[in-house]
């Protein structure tokens, strides 16, 4: 088993390497602005640094979000399609599952949140590192407040709103790493990975042009 | 010619997924796969809507053209892809798509100009372009008056609108006469049974002062707006048929009036016409009769070749394949606003290299 992970839903660019056993080599940088620019090189230098083509590979693991969508489409876009040239299967997993994952909690209930922008976090709660008990959704912190009182809380969308999130702790981003790991421990344990489809828990913004405005002067 | 470049093309600056396979000036797949529907309700493109469409539709496409074409993906000598201008969150989809075909499959990406493309498509109706040719592009998102001597290298802006695009008015009408929308296709068959001299609507930039190829349809689209509006609000019946015929006329008349002048003034005498508003059957009629008359050749492809495909994408790719110009990067980017005058993005030769290795670490960076 080899599996190249990917994840472009968060601010993170996240690239890693896992043969089944471990992480071969991984790769990451927070820039929200240029997942189109960074995500290929990240790739190509991931590897390199483990000395294989990426013929190699035998499973492209996506993180699905949810996440700002034109960063979050990237990845999906860029995981389809070496699915395509390579001929090999594409798994889908949630990206506040990684997070939750690379949190290593054995006891929860805890939060994962990351920032949806517009005051908004996407929120999911977890059993433990491996169990996700709901979500995920998107909402506005102080509106959870209540359902989340008391519980500790990691990701960036945590470390966003301390008053919603007094215990908020690292990780802050997700990385390719837990995700492929992830990924790795499920295929091996002979479990279903989700499809590699979008979480974009929002309608598009498509603004209705309003009525026909007349332009001649009354 | 089996030695001729083949090359696949990705476009998705705007609501069509394109993807086009061509051999050198042969036209071998073009598989288009259109939101146009999702739009409708909207009355123009919700680039949100378009995005997610892309990423949805873009495999699926691919492997229609693949069968298509009856070709390998292991053959091809290039993968090009529209790197703008257009929208950025769309332009972004085909661009990672684009990226992550030619990296697995070991092909040279070649991240090129849309509306290049658009004029570049026509080598695949009508054999290589004549250098130079004069071209004009009209959609709902361009109208603009191109010179170029070379489609891989030099592409000089003669003239473009001002305000609107030339499709833009066309559906602004077609949705003040409640014809829904795309306009273009609708106001063009209400106008066959018009009369195109029935009201006369005015002809912008014209005037002997005014910039000989610029255009403008927003005064236009005002005024025909108003003659409707009074008609109603004297209770009298809208005649849409002769509406649609007189507006139509006088966007035709200008572009073409102003295209040919731009070909006497630069002394070319090929005018080819692309973009989605070329498949007016008006705008094609027109030109003819007086491209015919001051001695220019027309070239127009077909409507399908017209409106945004990745055919047009594979064809300007393959053209690049064939001048030996430079590959794109492994980061090439969209940009929404790519100059008219850069046909591709060269890269700077680094891109496929494997420098930079030392940030990557065993370790995940962020534990
Ligand atoms: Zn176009």
């Amino acid at each position: 088993m080899l599996l190249l992970a990917l994840d472009t839903a968060t601010p993170a660019v996240t690239v890693a390497l896992h043969d089944g056993e471990a992480v071969v080599a991984s790769s990451g940088q927070v820039d929200a602005r240029r997942h189109g620019e960074l995500l290929l090189p990240a790739v190509d230098r991931v590897l390199a640094a483990a000395g294989v083509k990426l013929d190699a590979v035998t499973g492209i693991v996506v993180g699905t979000g949810p996440g700002p969508y034109t960063g979050l489409r990237v990845g999906l876009m860029t995981a389809d399609t070496f699915g395509l040239a390579l001929g090999v299967p594409v798994y889908g997993v949630c990206t506040l599952d990684g997070l939750a994952y690379a949190a290593d909690i054995e006891k929860g209930p805890f939060v994962v949140a990351t920032d949806a922008r517009r005051k908004e976090v996407y929120w999911a709660t977890y059993a433990d590192s491996r169990t996700r008990l709901t979500g995920p959704a998107v909402d506005r912190p102080a509106d959870i407040a209540e359902r989340v009182a008391g519980l500790p809380a990691v990701g960036a969308g945590a470390l966003l709103y301390p008053d919603t999130f007094p215990q908020a702790h690292e990780p802050e981003h997700v990385s390719a790493a837990a995700l492929a790991s992830l990924a790795a421990e499920k295929l091996a344990a002979g479990e279903e990975l989700e499809e590699p489809r979008p979480l974009y828990l929002r309608r598009p913004d498509a603004q209705v042009p309003k009525n026909y405005k007349v332009v001649t002067p009354k | 010619m089996a030695d001729e470049p083949l090359v696949l093309g990705i476009e998705t600056s705007c609501d069509e997924t394109g993807v086009g396979i061509v051999r050198g000036t042969t036209l071998l797949a073009d598989a288009v796969a259109s939101s146009v529907d999702e739009h409708a309700r909207f009355g123009g493109v919700v680039p949100e809507v378009a995005s997610r469409a892309h990423l949805e539709a873009m495999v699926p496409t691919i492997d229609r053209a693949l069968k298509e074409a009856g070709i390998s993906a292991r053959d091809l000598d290039g993968i090009a892809v529209t790197a703008g201008p257009g929208l950025a969150g769309a332009l972004l989809v085909g661009v990672s798509a684009a990226k992550a075909y030619a990296y697995a499959l070991g092909k040279p990406l070649y991240g090129v100009n849309h509306l290049a493309s658009h004029i570049c498509v026509d080598q695949l109706e009508h054999g290589p372009l004549p250098e130079p040719t004069m071209a004009l592009l009209v959609s709902g998102g361009h109208s603009s008056l191109l010179l170029s001597s070379d489609i891989t290298s030099d592409v000089r802006p003669m003239g473009a609108t001002i305000d609107d695009a030339a499709g833009e008015a066309f559906d602004k009408i077609a949705r003040v006469l409640n014809l829904g929308f795309p306009g273009g296709p609708v106001i063009d068959r209400y106008a066959r049974e018009g009369d195109p001299k029935a009201i006369a609507f005015p002809r912008g930039l014209s005037g002997p002062r005014d910039p000989a190829y610029d255009f403008s349809f927003s005064g236009l689209k005002t005024a025909v707006a108003r003659w409707i509006e009074a008609k109603r609000a004297a209770g009298e019946e809208v005649p849409v048929r002769d509406v649609a015929a007189s507006f139509q006329e006088a966007v035709v008349d200008v572009l073409t009036r102003k295209a040919v002048r731009a070909c006497k003034d630069e002394g070319v005498d090929h005018l080819m016409i692309g973009g989605g508003v070329a498949a007016n059957s008006r705008l094609r009629a027109l030109a003819q009769e007086r491209c015919e008359a001051a001695g220019i050749r027309l070239r127009v492809p077909r409507p399908k070749l017209c409106t945004d495909n990745g055919a047009m994408v594979a064809a300007l790719g393959a053209e690049m394949v064939a001048r030996n110009r430079a590959a794109s990067d492994w980061d090439l980017s969209a940009d929404s606003s790519l100059p008219v005058t850069d046909p591709h993005v060269p890269g700077n030769g680094h891109g496929h290299s494997h420098d930079h290795v030392h940030e990557v670490s065993k370790e995940n960076l962020y534990s």
